[in-house]
């Protein structure tokens, strides 16, 4: 039923973390937010399933 | 000026009806001249079912209004016999840009599928839009249809019975009463019965106003749709630019919630918005200017026993998507069959549920539409505004956010999915004329097929066998037989039989597709007929 991955997948993750961080580097708050958002729309759309999206969403919300 | 919305087309003129002491009873009677009461009853006309049409005006729309019509309204427009004009005089265009900011992001072509009669949309001053019709009327009555529109003829109370409904009419000489079988409101967005039997309009009413401008300019933008998202002459807002024929362009520009109205349609007020955006050189003329708060809703449901109620009375949407005027069309295309068949005993009166339950459904998706687009437009968060201004950015490199962009999904047409009328869906056959789709047209060596379907019940048949006609419950459907080499082009196989190679359809009298199977069988389409009309 699940289609997403939420297990261990990205090779090299600290190296994947650091280069996500340093993408933030010298941006001010807004840049930062507007960099998250078309990055989240980039890799959205390289999803492209609407289940997986779907998924996503639920899988990122906080847990209470 | 002389405009000809402000020519008197219907001028008032006393009917024999006014002097009878008891009210007479018509079968019809229609209340407003609009685009949606013209086509209900130039439809019913059409068909030979009398009807009255009551407007307290005696001209077309004031100001253009509508601008932009759909391939679906100008196909129900042709069959009604106005739609050749509309598309005469209307400015044809498959292209636009969207601007962000200072920057053209990107230019779209809405690529016109080939082999379909009507364009994908015209732009037409609705004014023009309704002289259309109103000559189409005229002609009408020339021709000896039962048809007839009464200006200056204000309803101002209405009786609801269950066999009737009763009309106190006012008019320049004073008031009278008539008396329907049945009334249609088609009576406009501030609907006086809906408020006279007391109904409900629920829904949302967006916070915001446009300034709506048409310009008469002479200038050499193209004929393409123009958007802009925070523009530098509208700063944190939104603008549109769109041209209309006789070199009247359309702005709409975005105010925001908390406005003076009345100051903001001053002349003094509307030229130097215009000349930031058009330029301090361009030359122009006002013709028409309003303000608009715009609400998305719609009635609970559109039939209140012998009232049905059409168009903006009905559900209202925001302009994004030119869906007013276009759905309301497709709810008279709805109805005038279905209460043909009612007021001819040929189906019984709850087959104009069906009219209430398909056209809600129409409604809402236009609504979730025009709502969505509302808010790419006009974000309501500050998240919502940082991740709109992200698919902005990206649009203007990458391709993939452009589909993202939402300055309006301009009108398309309803399918009926899950109606009760709809039968079965045996064929395998492409989604896009699944049952509930209205037919897509297709040219064929000997004309084009939309114009073949007319508006009786078809049974379309695609290199396979049927008899010519079968009559069931009262209703007789007659075949039209076509061949895939009646279209060399392949159109007709690929939009009425993709994988299978026959096919056979049941058509309605408003072009949807009510049933389809690969062959013929006589108790299948038995019974589909009688779905069709709600006898089964
Ligand atoms: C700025 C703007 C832009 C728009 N752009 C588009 C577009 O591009 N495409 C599109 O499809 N739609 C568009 N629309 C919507 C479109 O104009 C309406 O959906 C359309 O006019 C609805 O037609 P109607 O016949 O239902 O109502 P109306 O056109 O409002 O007609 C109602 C009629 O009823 C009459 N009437 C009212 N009360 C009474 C009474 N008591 N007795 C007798 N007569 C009465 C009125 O005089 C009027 O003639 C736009 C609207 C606006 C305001």
């Amino acid at each position: 039923m699940t289609h997403i991955t939420l297990t261990p997948n990205i090779e090299h993750a600290d190296d994947f973390y650091a280069d996500l961080l340093a993408a933030h580097d010298g941006l001010t708050k807004p840049q930062s937010d507007a960099y998250n958002a078309r990055l989240l729309l980039v890799l959205a759309n390289h999803i492209g399933d609407p289940e997986v999206l779907k998924a996503a969403l639920e899988a990122a919300k906080a847990r209470t | 000026m002389n405009k000809i919305f402000e020519v008197p087309m219907y001028p008032y003129a006393r009917h024999p009806d006014q002097d009878e002491v008891t009210p007479v009873r018509r079968p019809v009677v229609i209340i407003g001249a609009g685009p949606i009461g013209l086509g209900a009853a130039i439809d019913l006309a059409q068909q030979d079912i009398p009807v009255v049409i009551l407007d307290d005006n005696d001209k077309v729309s004031f100001g253009s209004r509508a601008i932009c019509f759909a391939k679906r309204p100008l196909e129900i427009l042709d069959r009604l016999g106005c739609g050749a004009p509309m598309v005469d005089k209307g400015e044809l265009w498959n292209k636009g840009r969207v601007f962000f900011g200072e920057k053209n992001v990107y230019t779209f072509d809405l690529l016109e599928e080939e082999g379909h009669k009507n364009p994908a949309f015209i732009n037409l001053q609705q004014y023009y839009f309704e002289e259309y019709m109103v000559d189409r009327v005229f002609a009408l009555q020339a021709e000896g249809k039962p048809i007839e529109i009464r200006g200056k003829n204000r309803v101002d109370a209405i009786g609801a019975h269950d066999t009737h409904v009763t009309l106190e009419i006012d008019t320049p000489d004073g008031p009278y009463n008539l008396e329907a079988d049945w009334l249609i409101a088609a009576d406009g967005a501030n609907s006086p019965t809906r408020r006279m039997l007391g109904l409900d309009f629920d829904g949302r009413v967006f916070e915001d106003n446009f300034l709506i401008a048409d310009v008469i300019m002479k200038a050499d933008f193209p004929t393409e749709r123009w958007f802009w998202f925070d523009p530098p002459f509208n700063k944190g807002q939104s603008a549109l630019l769109h041209k209309q024929p006789d070199d009247v362009w359309r702005i709409d520009l975005q105010l925001g919630w908390d406005i003076d109205k009345e100051e903001e349609k001053k002349p003094e007020n509307v030229i130097p918005r215009l000349k930031a955006m058009l330029g301090d050189d361009a030359e122009f003329e006002l013709e028409w200017v309003s303000i608009y708060t715009f609400q998305c809703r719609r009635m609970d449901r559109f039939r209140y026993g012998r009232t049905l109620f059409a168009g903006d009375a009905a559900h209202q949407v925001s302009p994004f998507g030119a869906r007013g005027a276009n759905s309301g069309l497709q709810d008279t295309d709805n109805l005038a069959w279905k209460l043909k068949l009612v007021i001819d005993g040929t189906a019984d009166a709850s087959l104009l549920d069906t009219y209430s339950d398909e056209r809600v459904y129409g409604a809402d998706e236009n609504i979730l539409n025009s709502t969505r687009s509302t808010d790419f437009i006009t974000p309501k968060s500050e998240m919502s505004r940082i991740l709109r201004d992200a698919v902005l950015d990206l649009s203007e490199q990458h391709e993939f956010a452009r589909p993202l962009v939402n300055s309006g999904r301009l009108s398309v047409p309803c399918t009926y999915d899950g109606s009760s009328l709809n039968g079965p869906d045996e064929l395998g056959g492409p989604e896009r004329t699944r049952v509930g789709s209205p037919c897509v047209d297709v040219k064929l060596k000997t004309g084009y097929l939309l114009d073949m379907l007319g508006d009786k019940f078809t049974i379309l048949t695609i290199d396979t066998d049927a008899p010519d006609t079968l009559t069931e419950a009262g209703i007789t459907a007659t075949r039209l037989a076509l061949s895939t080499s009646d279209d060399p082009t392949g159109a007709l196989h690929e939009r009425y039989l993709d994988e299978a190679s026959n096919g056979i359809y049941l058509i309605r009298p408003d072009q949807h597709v009510a049933a389809r199977w690969d062959t013929y069988n006589e108790t299948a389409m038995r019974a589909a007929i009688r779905t069709a009309i709600g006898k089964e």
